[in-house]
C-alpha cells in the first residue's frame, strides 16, 4: 500500500475509534437476554451498517490485519444480537409445546402405529419362541435371572433390599432413556437401526413373559410391571417412531438435500423427544419407588399405571387442559409460528 | 475440512465463522465432563456429610442422589441453553455453539445435538464423534450435523478497540503496518523459535528507527519493541 493510502487508513481508524469503543461497551448489554434500554438498541441498529462498511473497508485494505479480525468479531456479535429471534418466557414456551405435540403426533401417526404393531409382533414372536423352545430363554435373560425364576421367584422380589429406591430409579431411567435415545439416534441408519432396537426389545419382553408364565409367575410379573410399564413401553414405541421418521428423511428427502430434510424433521420432533424423556424419568421413578414395594396393592398399581398413561395420551392428543386454554386464549389453531398471541401478531404485521 | 463457513448478512458483508477442530472440542468436553462429575459428586458428598455417619434414610438418599443425577445428565443441555450456546468448558476453550447461520441455537437444536451424544459416544470415548469431526466439512460431530449447529472459536475481549486506542501514538510515529507487525511479533513471541524471533525483532527495530548494534539478549529486544509501541 502506498504511504498516502496508509495514512488515509490511519486517519480512518483514528476517526472511527470512539465509535468502536462505544460499541465495545454496549455489546455485553446487547447480548444479554434481559430487557434492553431502547436507546442502546437504537444505537446498535444505527451502528450495524456502519460497522459493516468499516469491515468491508478493513478487509480490502488490511486483509489479515488485527483491525479486520477485530471488526469481524464485533460485526458478528452485533449481527447475532440484532437478529436473534424473540424469546418467550418458559411458561409460555411450555404451553406452545403442549399445542405443538398433537400436531407432531398426528404427522407421525402412521410411524407410531407401524412401530407399535411391529413391537407387538416382536413381543408375540418372543413369547412363541420361548413357549415353543424353552431353552431359547437364554437368549433373552441372564443365567441369574433364569435360575431365580426356576426357583419360583421373580428377580424383582426383594429388590428394595438390594438397592435403595433412589439408586434403582436412577439406574432404571438412565437405562430407559439410553434405549429410547438410541432408538431415536439409530434412525440415522435409514430407520433400520430403530427397527432392530424395537424388535429386539419386543422379543426380549415377550420371551421373558413367556418364561415366567411357564413357571407360574406371569401374573406376578404383570403386577410388578403394570405401574410403570404402560408409560415406559409407550415412550419406547414413540422413540422408535421418531427414529423411523428421521430415517425416512434420509431415505426419501423429497425436494430437500438429505441433511436439510433430516435437520428439518429433527427440529420438528425435538419437543416430542423431550416429552418422551420426561415420561421415562417418571416411569423410572415409579419403577424404583412403587413397583418393587410389595405393600402396594394391585389396584393402586393399576391406577398409577393407567393414570400416568392417560396423562401422556391426553398430552399427545391435545386434550391437556393447559394447551387447550392457550389455544382458546390466542384464538389460533397452533402456536408454533410465534410467541405473541395471534391478534398481536396481526397488528404487528399491519404496522 | 473445507473453507470456513460464512454468514451472509443483510448489508452484503459476510462474516466468517472460525470452526473449532477436534482439539478444541475435546478440550472443552474434558473440562465439562470433570466439572459435571465434580458437581454431582459434591452434592452427594455434602449430603452424606450432612447425614452424618451410617446408612442414610431412603428419603435422604433421594435428596442426595436424584439432584446429582440431574446435574450429571442435564449439565450440557441446560447450560448450553442458559449460556446461549456455551458451557464453562467451552468458555475456557474459547469456543461456542452457533447455528449454521451464525445465530444463537435454540432449545430444539440444543436438545437434538445432545440426544445424538448417544450415537457420537459409541463404541467408547466418543470415537464416532471424533471420527466424524475429522471427516466432515466443518469438523462437526453427528449431533451438530443433525441439529444444524457448529462449534466455532470465539474470543470476545481478546481484541478490543482500546488496543488500537493505546497504539494511537505509536501508529502516528511508525505507521499502521509497522505497529501491526510489532504487535503480531509480540503476540507470537513464545511460539516462535528463539533465533527466528530475534532475527525478526532486529529487523523490525531497524524499521522502527531503533536499530540494535551487535548482539542483544531476548529480554532486551522484547523490551525495546514494547517501548517503541509505548507499552
Amino acid at each position: 500500500m502506498s504511504s498516502d493510502g496508509q495514512r488515509r487508513i490511519e486517519r480512518w481508524i483514528e476517526r472511527r475509534l470512539p465509535e468502536w469503543q462505544r460499541l465495545d461497551a454496549q455489546l455485553p448489554a446487547l447480548e444479554d437476554r434481559r430487557p434492553l434500554d431502547p436507546e442502546i438498541a437504537l444505537e446498535a441498529i444505527r451502528q450495524y451498517p456502519e460497522v459493516a462498511r468499516d469491515l468491508a473497508l478493513a478487509a480490502r485494505s488490511l486483509p489479515d490485519g488485527r483491525v479486520t479480525v477485530y471488526l469481524e468479531q464485533v460485526y458478528g456479535r452485533l449481527h447475532r444480537a440484532l437478529f436473534r429471534p424473540p424469546r418467550a418466557p418458559l411458561g409460555e414456551r411450555l404451553l406452545d409445546l403442549g399445542n405443538e405435540l398433537p400436531a407432531v403426533c398426528a404427522e407421525l401417526r402412521w410411524h407410531i402405529a407401524a412401530v407399535t404393531i411391529g413391537f407387538l409382533l416382536a413381543l408375540t414372536a418372543g413369547w412363541w419362541l420361548v413357549a415353543t423352545f424353552p431353552e431359547l430363554v437364554s437368549l433373552f435373560a441372564s443365567e441369574a435371572m433364569i435360575a431365580t425364576v426356576q426357583r419360583g421367584e421373580l428377580w424383582t422380589d426383594g429388590l428394595l433390599n438390594v438397592a435403595p429406591s433412589a439408586l434403582l430409579s436412577i439406574g432404571i431411567f438412565t437405562n430407559n432413556i439410553t434405549v429410547a435415545l438410541t432408538a431415536v439416534s439409530l434412525g440415522l441408519l435409514y430407520g433400520l437401526g430403530t427397527i432392530y432396537i424395537i424388535g429386539l426389545n419386543g422379543l426380549m419382553l415377550g420371551g421373558v413373559f413367556a418364561f415366567t408364565a411357564q413357571h407360574g409367575l406371569g401374573w406376578r410379573l404383570f403386577e410388578f410391571v403394570c405401574a410403570h410399564g404402560f408409560v415406559e413401553l409407550t415412550a419406547i414405541c414413540l422413540s422408535g417412531a421418531i427414529g423411523w421418521y428421521l430415517g425416512e428423511a434420509l431415505a426419501r428427502p423429497e425436494h430437500l438435500t438429505r441433511i436439510a430434510a433430516l435437520q428439518q424433521r429433527a427440529r420438528r420432533v425435538s419437543g416430542l423427544i423431550a416429552t418422551v424423556v420426561s415420561f421415562l424419568v417418571l416411569a423410572g421413578l415409579i419403577e424404583g419407588y412403587l413397583s418393587p414395594d410389595p405393600a402396594v396393592p394391585l389396584s393402586v398399581r393399576l391406577a398409577v399405571g393407567l393414570g400416568s398413561f392417560a396423562v401422556l395420551v391426553l398430552l399427545l392428543g391435545g386434550r391437556w387442559p393447559l394447551g387447550r386454554r392457550r389455544r382458546l386464549r390466542s384464538g389460533a389453531p397452533s402456536a408454533t409460528s410465534g410467541t405473541a398471541p395471534a391478534p398481536a401478531r396481526r397488528a404487528g404485521a399491519a404496522r | 475440512m473445507n473453507a470456513e463457513p460464512r454468514v451472509a448478512t443483510v448489508t452484503g458483508v459476510d462474516v466468517a465463522l472460525r470452526v473449532a477442530g477436534p482439539g478444541a472440542r475435546s478440550y472443552a468436553f474434558l473440562i465439562d465432563w470433570h466439572l459435571r462429575l465434580l458437581l454431582a459428586l459434591a452434592w452427594v458428598g455434602v449430603g452424606l456429610l450432612l447425614g452424618r455417619a451410617g446408612m442414610p434414610a431412603p428419603w435422604q438418599l433421594t435428596l442426595f442422589l436424584l439432584p446429582s443425577a440431574a446435574v450429571y445428565l442435564l449439565y450440557h443441555p441446560v447450560l448450553e441453553l442458559l449460556m446461549h450456546g456455551s458451557t464453562p468448558g467451552k468458555r475456557m476453550a474459547g469456543v461456542r455453539i452457533v447455528m449454521e447461520d451464525g445465530s444463537t441455537p435454540g432449545a430444539a437444536a440444543i436438545l437434538i445435538r445432545n440426544v445424538l451424544r448417544v450415537l457420537d459416544s459409541l463404541p467408547a470415548f466418543y470415537v464416532v464423534g471424533l471420527v466424524s469431526t475429522l471427516i466432515t466439512r466443518h469438523s462437526t460431530r453427528l449431533g451438530d450435523l443433525v441439529a444444524g449447529t457448529l462449534l466455532v472459536y470465539e474470543r470476545p475481549g481478546a481484541e478490543s478497540a482500546d488496543t488500537f486506542a493505546r497504539d494511537r501514538e505509536a501508529i502516528a510515529r511508525h505507521g499502521l503496518e509497522n505497529v501491526e507487525l510489532a504487535r503480531e511479533l509480540l503476540e507470537r513471541w513464545k511460539a516462535l523459535e528463539p533465533q527466528v524471533r530475534q532475527r525478526l525483532a532486529h529487523r523490525l527495530l531497524e524499521r522502527l528507527g531503533d536499530p540494535v548494534d551487535g548482539a542483544a539478549d531476548e529480554i532486551a529486544l522484547r523490551r525495546r519493541l514494547e517501548a517503541q509501541l509505548g507499552g
